[in-house]
């Protein structure tokens, strides 16, 4: 049955259903925009290296980088590549892997209808040989690369490393220049077949298209299908300490300006669906009030010369894991740390003043009606809320009735001295040490 | 959908896209002059100084706490070059009134832009505050500094200097850093004159307002005649030398970032844009483009290789990451390229899907509010409006014969590498 919502503070309405093989499809009318954009996901990431293959017994280990090198192999097919089909269908295809899940994307202006069955059907057709996995290598190779260059990526990761002793969340999404030659094609075959079942899925489409139309051509196409029967996914995530594993690092790197991130650990909550939306909205807002740039340290931290527009803060919160980073560029890393220390200690000190989580709270309702412009905002952040037992479109009515005052109840658990990291890049050519 | 229009207050022109397809409003405000070192250090500096205090919010936190009073509004002010140009826009974004109880978020915030340009925070003798001049050079500067940390960008940047030196263009809209610590208050309130008496002014809005709506939102301000200018057509690059640039630059990184530069001597405004927006759509745009499909899927050498047209400067660039010593091989490989689509060798579906791709890349843009007022600014500025039908129709017009025809205009000029030490 496909159930019907609308969202008034929004001015939206989508559909959902299950369908019998699990596959939840969710559909949002965007009847004034030109193109339609397409996600079809599964809740498979970069962490996911220990588990146990469907149909086996015993668990096992697949080389890191695995669900990258899954997605980049996926558009081949017997015939040639997706890609192809995509563009002669007048489509833009994508893909991409995270921590927790793989996405494959396409966004067209027509034949969309087409390019859904394209979609479906050829990431339910894994098709890889020997010789294309091996070419494959060389191309990622240059792709992991790339990032070892990219100072923004390296001072997150270092920062990941330095929370992180035993989650797997520390390895890099796309795994070593290393890691990449131990994959097989057999390792493929079966990471696909244990984590590429329609019941661990999600199509979301949203854009201008018939919700009985999509939904019909989506039934059948699932229908004519057969999957085996879907057993539960037992994925081992090591169970992390509480505390941070190193104070900090520092990484020389060509570059003429410093970067400063800093992070806090916290454990992931046990909430779920509203209740860990809230969580998550209230973690968002405490962040805003207190770095945001509205607020007076801010500004501070702006005059002392010690941040700049690319100051930035975020919670990260997704399957098993959860954290703080703060940071940007700066051109003196420890003394920023020392001033987000002391800022952090005044806050859990004093607390902050009502009003400004008022205006914290208009804030984040502008922002976010503002980001529903978006059909891919609409398409990523449905998927990744509703893995997590979340919708977003519960997000404006939560933030409208939230106490803001309960935002400060948060501070009693975050923000602990031994949960806490840093992770800085300094230029090479610079023969100074940065303590 | 797209309703268009332009009205006048005073001097100033107003481009109304009325539309009711967002949840906001999106508002640009463009000041266009010359593309010059001096010019574009005081412009950059000065995008930040504006919006960092006005007369009723002197500070950078008074604003940013009235922005978020309205409903999270933002402000941004940034600075580009389109061909010899040099543009420095502030832009404004701002919920619709229906979401919010409040309303007349519309009003206050074009009122708010207009005191932001022509209301800036001075002090007893007339001048932006001394304070707020010095840290923004501070983090201008950095800003500058930080191109150099982003490698890929960085060899765009160098390209660029390297293929249009003695050019307007090769300037970056950031302008010079030793020309930054020249700027003084006196220079800098000149320029802000200077800029309001002299540049093109014009007000960019996306959103759902009548006409009626817009001419009471902008009643009060107030601008004088502009000088009258040239249309300006931008210089053009020649190529003197026979010989293919190279050039190397060592640096400290792992992987090697090829940018390579070639005239491309085909403008916005030309009949033959579309052919060459076709041209370089099956030379490097898309995945199913010569550069990708030889350099990446082939002959696994690239995770990127793309190819894009400066239409404004009439110049093509190829990018590509690659192992330093596949140098060779790499730049031999994406000459092929060019060779083959100046030979022709590319088939009509190849053709035809290029064009599908190019009209949805176009009609996706028009989707995003931001790219509207881009698209719409930046045909403006080049001397070609053109509405989405007529762009449809054009790239939809183009023959093999013309996309030869304008490959064969193709000259590669400049090969720049940026690689590491040991290759």
């Amino acid at each position: 049955m496909v159930e019907k919502f609308e969202v008034r503070s929004l001015q939206e309405t989508y559909y959902q259903t299950t369908l019998k093989n699990g596959l939840r499809v969710v559909i949002v009318p965007k009847p004034h925009y030109y193109k339609t954009y397409a996600m079809f996901t599964t809740d498979y990431g970069s962490i996911d290296r220990t588990f146990r293959p469907l149909g086996k017994k015993e668990t096992v280990t697949v080389p890191d980088g695995i669900a990258h090198f899954l997605e980049h192999k996926m558009f081949e097919e017997e015939w040639g590549d997706v890609f192809h089909t995509f563009g002669e269908q007048g489509a833009s295809a994508n893909a991409y892997t995270s921590f927790t899940k793989t996405a494959y994307l396409f966004s067209s202006t027509q034949e969309i209808k087409k390019n859904i069955v394209t979609l479906l059907d050829f990431v339910q057709h894994p098709y890889f040989t020997k010789e294309s996995v091996e070419k494959e290598k060389g191309i990622i190779a240059q792709e992991i690369r790339m990032y070892d260059d990219n100072p923004d990526w390296e001072v997150f990761f270092h920062l990941l490393r330095n929370l992180y002793s035993d989650h797997p969340v520390k390895i890099d999404i796309a795994g070593t220049t290393e890691s990449i030659y131990e994959i097989t094609r057999e390792d493929l075959y079966m990471c696909y077949e244990t984590f590429y079942h329609p019941s661990n899925m999600m199509l979301v489409i949203v854009g201008n298209v018939d919700v009985d139309e999509m939904m019909a051509l989506v039934r059948e196409n699932q229908e004519k299908k057969s999957f085996p029967k879907a057993e539960p996914l037992e994925r081992i995530i090591p169970t992390e300490q509480k505390e941070a594993v190193r104070a900090n690092t520092t990484k020389r790197m060509s570059v003429n300006t410093p970067q400063c991130l800093i992070g806090w650990k916290i454990a992931p909550p046990n909430d779920t669906g509203k209740e860990l939306l809230a969580y998550e909205l209230k973690m968002d807002m405490l962040l805003e009030a207190i770095f945001g740039p509205g607020a007076g340290h801010y500004e501070k931290l702006y005059e002392e010369g010690l941040i700049d527009d690319s100051f930035a803060f975020e919670f990260t919160m997704d399957r098993t894991f959860s954290f703080i980073s703060v940071g940007g560029d700066t051109p003196q890393p420890v003394k920023l740390e020392e001033r987000i220390g002391e800022i952090v200690q005044q806050v859990k000190e004093n607390g902050i003043p009502k009003k400004d989580l008022e205006r914290v709270r208009k804030k984040m309702i502008g922002s976010f009606l503002k980001k529903f412009n978006s059909l891919e905002f609409i398409a990523n952040q449905y998927t990744r809320y509703a893995f997590s037992g979340m919708n977003i479109f519960d997000v404006v009515p939560i933030l409208e009735n939230m106490d803001v005052t309960d935002v400060l109840e948060l501070l009693h658990d975050v923000f602990d001295p031994s949960t806490k990291s840093s992770s800085y890049i300094v230029p090479k050519k610079s023969e100074e040490e940065n303590e | 959908m797209l309703e268009e229009y332009v009205v006048k207050q005073q001097e100033l022109p107003i481009h109304l896209l009325k539309t009711e397809k967002y949840k906001t409003t999106n508002i640009a405000l463009h000041l266009k002059t010359d593309l010059t070192k001096e010019k574009a250090t005081h412009r950059a500096l000065l995008s930040n100084v504006l919006k960092s205090a006005t007369k009723n919010y002197p500070s950078r936190k008074d604003i940013r706490l009235y922005l978020d009073e309205l409903y999270g509004a933002t402000l941004a002010t940034n600075v580009q070059k389109i061909g010899d140009w040099h543009i420095l826009s502030f832009y404004l974004t701002v919920v619709n009134d229906q979401f919010i109880e409040t309303s007349q978020l519309f009003k206050k915030s074009i009122a708010f832009l207009q005191e932001v340009l022509f209301e800036p925070y001075l002090d007893e003798e007339g001048f932006f505050s001394e304070k707020i001049i010095e840290e923004e050079k501070r983090l201008l500067k950095q800003r500058i500094d930080s191109i150099y940390d982003d490698k890929i960008r960085y060899a765009n940047e160098r390209l660029i200097q390297e293929m249009c030196k003695n050019d307007p263009f090769a300037i970056h809209p950031y302008g010079d850093k030793n020309m930054l610590f020249e700027v003084t208050k006196q220079s800098l309130q000149e320029e802000y004159h200077r800029m309001l008496q002299e540049d093109d002014i014009r007000l960019y809005i996306v959103g759902n307002h009548t006409k009626e709506e817009v001419q009471d939102a902008v009643a009060s301000i107030s601008i004088s005649p502009r000088p009258k200018r040239e249309r300006k057509i931008p210089s053009q690059r020649r190529r003197e030398e026979k010989e293919v640039r190279e050039v190397v630059e060592i640096d400290q990184i792992g992987q090697a970032k090829l940018s390579m530069g070639f005239c491309f001597p085909v403008y916005h405004a030309d009949q033959n844009f579309y052919a060459a927006q076709v041209m370089n759509g099956l030379f490097g745009g898309f995945p199913h483009s010569k550069l990708f499909m030889n350099v990446r899927e082939k002959e696994s050498l690239a995770y990127y290789a793309t190819s894009r047209y400066e239409s404004a400067k009439g110049l093509l660039f190829v990018y590509a990451g690659i192992d330093a010593s596949q140098y060779d091989k790499t730049t031999r490989i994406i000459k092929e390229q060019l060779e083959d689509m100046v030979q022709g060798k590319f088939t009509d579906q190849e053709l035809a899907q290029t064009k599908m791709m190019l009209k949805n890349q176009l009609m996706e843009a028009y989707d995003s509010p931001r790219s509207i007022i881009s698209m719409a600014y930046k045909g403006n500025v080049l001397g070609k409006e053109r509405d989405l039908n007529t762009w449809m129709k054009g790239i939809e017009s183009v023959t093999k014969d013309e996309v030869v025809h304008v490959a064969k205009l193709v000259t590669l000029d400049t090969c720049y590498v940026l690689r590491g030490e040991d290759a």
